[in-house]
């Protein structure tokens, strides 16, 4: 008798509900049915915006994806990465180029001038650096002792809270406040047919988004150390026994993800206007939505699901408040875990 | 000279020890095949002279030169090749670039090499832009191999070729093996299924229980009743 309970209570614990057929189907219709609602009824403007932001979101997504792939833990900081190269660029448009005489000369319509093409940079350069310091630091330590995942990426959120308070306190020291604002050189709008209204600065980001894109999958698909990336992330240990430095490799693992998460932080910031310390930890959950929605250690996943994502979240505020959005993203994320762990192009367990 | 010499090897992982002193030599293009229960030390023996196992005493000498402890990036560039038992090509990888992550090391001329290898096998010539992880068990352990000798190397490890494969691809298997004796390439060949490997071996070598229990010729252990009744299946 006591068995019987016993087993019981098993299966109540193991019941889950996507075990049941029924529950699967309905979720994958209820699914259908919203994804069709949001392209039909969809504002057209809304959408190319929010396939424009989505390129921004896809730059951090790729990059967790990437250090995943390679270093095997979700990297909670990569939120923070594209606060501080917001925050690097911001200090030195706001703080310290003035000082240097170089003026907001406008760019033709965007917001911003020239010296936004000297402060990204100085952002990804920042980002870089601080990731493979962080590397150097402690995860190297960690992989020596062989640490579970959960420590690298518990160690990560640490990374990214130290990240933050030191943002926070150098904003108040510097600015006295925790809301900068971006100077906005323009307030032009490219109107296009449909109703179709576009910041030119989302087309901006659109733009240095795909170029960053392309070049990231020529790096990977061409170049010696892009192929060695990969195989290391394929097989680690058959890397190093065909002379692969693996730890060469992870540095630049490091450096290409912070950097892109640098460039979709700083562009985040200028579409917006404004910067605050919480700018990437506020992206966390739509990057985490992308990565898992397109099948993590995927790169054309993070891809895709970053678009699907970013559409989604624009997407909704035609009729809720926008205060919801992430909320939008963290229900994608629930479902896709769900019905298809594995995400859209990731491979489940059994492929492996 | 021996092209290789391990001396008294004591090796392990964490603080058990698995090999207790095994000494193993290879002359210049000889084949040198391994046997031994399961758990005797063949494996570690490998990576113990491949430097993915740190000996904690005894030494390895190849082509003259002490290589104990030194590690695996380097040994490549010296003419040591390996191919390990299980995930020993890159799935995620077309077969050309497996090929070319095999001479990763040298920074150029992989070009050449890729096509004599193609020549060699070519199955590998036909699926080139095939990932690896779609291919047959056959063609990884081809393409395995193939990878291993992308630099020209003098000694190989296979660490059991044959594992996974049906008996006739294993036959195919062992020939591509000999082929690659004819090149001057010399092996040590860990296997479960001894009988093809001893015969396209020189010598071998007996383990148990993580040391030396006998060294013969291939071509006598495999005439020796007591050995086929324990090693090769009656």
């Amino acid at each position: 008798m006591r068995e019987r309970m016993a087993r019981l209570r098993d299966d109540r614990l193991r019941w889950h509900p996507t075990a049941n057929p029924y529950v699967r189907m309905a979720l994958w219709v209820v699914g259908g049915v919203l994804a069709a609602v949001v392209l039909i009824f969809g504002e057209p403007s809304l959408l190319v915006n929010g396939l424009l932001l989505g390129s921004a979101l896809a730059l951090a997504a790729i990059g967790v994806t990437l250090i995943f792939g390679i270093l095997g833990f979700a990297h909670f900081a990569h939120g923070d990465f594209m606060t501080l190269g917001a925050f690097v660029a911001y200090g030195l448009l706001v703080g310290v180029f003035p000082a240097w005489g170089l003026t907001q000369a406008g760019l033709g319509p965007f917001t911003f001038g020239f010296p936004l093409l000297l402060a990204l940079p100085a952002g990804v350069l920042a980002a870089a650096a601080l990731a493979v310091g962080l590397d150097w630091l402690i995860y190297r330590h960690l992989r020596r002792r062989l640490a579970a995942a959960m420590t690298f990426a518990i160690a990560a959120l640490g990374a990214a809270f130290a990240m933050r308070a030191v943002i926070r306190g150098t904003m108040q020291a510097g600015w006295d406040t925790q809301i900068g604002q971006l100077p906005r050189e323009s307030r032009q709008f490219i109107q296009l047919p449909l109703d179709i209204g576009i910041p030119p600065d989302n087309l901006f980001l659109g733009l240095a988004a795909a170029l960053l894109i392309v070049g990231l999958y020529l790096f990977l698909a061409r170049t010696r150390t892009g192929k060695a990336m990969r195989a290391t992330a394929d097989n680690p240990e058959l890397a190093r026994v065909s002379g692969v430095n693996t730890q060469l490799i992870i540095y630049w693992t490091w450096a290409l993800g912070a950097g892109l998460a640098a460039v979709a932080g700083t562009l985040i910031a200028v579409s917006q206007a404004q910067f605050t310390p919480l700018l990437g930890w506020k992206m966390l959950i739509p990057i985490f939505a992308a990565v898992i929605l397109g099948g993590i250690g995927s790169l054309y996943g993070a891809l895709l699901g970053a678009l699907v994502i970013s559409v989604a979240m624009e997407v909704s505020t035609q009729w809720i408040s926008p205060s919801y959005k992430p909320a939008v993203a963290f229900i994608i994320m629930l479902v896709v875990l769900l019905i298809r762990p594995q995400g859209i192009l990731g491979k489940s367990a059994q492929d492996r | 000279m021996p092209l290789l010499e391990a001396a008294d090897l004591v090796a392990g992982y964490g603080p058990v020890d698995i090999l207790h002193g095994v000494s193993l030599r290879v002359e210049p293009g000889e084949f040198v095949t391994v046997i031994g229960p399961n758990g005797s030390g063949k494996s570690t023996l490998l990576k113990a002279i491949f430097g993915l196992v740190t000996p904690r005493r005894g030494k390895v000498t190849f082509d003259g030169l002490d290589i104990t402890g030194i590690p695996t990036e380097r040994l490549v560039l010296r003419g040591l090749g390996y191919v390990p038992q299980s995930a020993n090509v890159f799935a995620a990888l077309t077969v050309a670039e497996n090929l070319e992550m095999g001479a990763f090391v040298r920074k150029t001329g992989a070009a050449g090499r890729i096509r004599e290898m193609y020549e060699l096998f070519p199955d590998l010539a036909e699926s080139r832009r095939r990932r690896a992880g779609n291919l047959s068990g056959g063609q990884r352990q081809m393409l395995a191999l193939a990878r291993a000798l992308m630099l020209d190397p003098k000694l190989l490890l296979l660490d059991e070729p044959s594992a996974g494969l049906s008996p006739g691809v294993m036959q195919t298997m062992f020939g591509q093996v000999k082929n690659i004796q004819e090149q001057g390439v010399a092996a040590v060949i860990v296997e479960q299924n001894a009988r093809e490997a001893l015969s396209i071996s020189q010598r071998a070598y007996v383990l148990a229980d993580g040391g030396n229990r006998l060294e013969d010729d291939a071509a006598e252990l495999l005439n020796d009743p007591e050995i086929v009744r324990l090693y090769l299946g009656g």
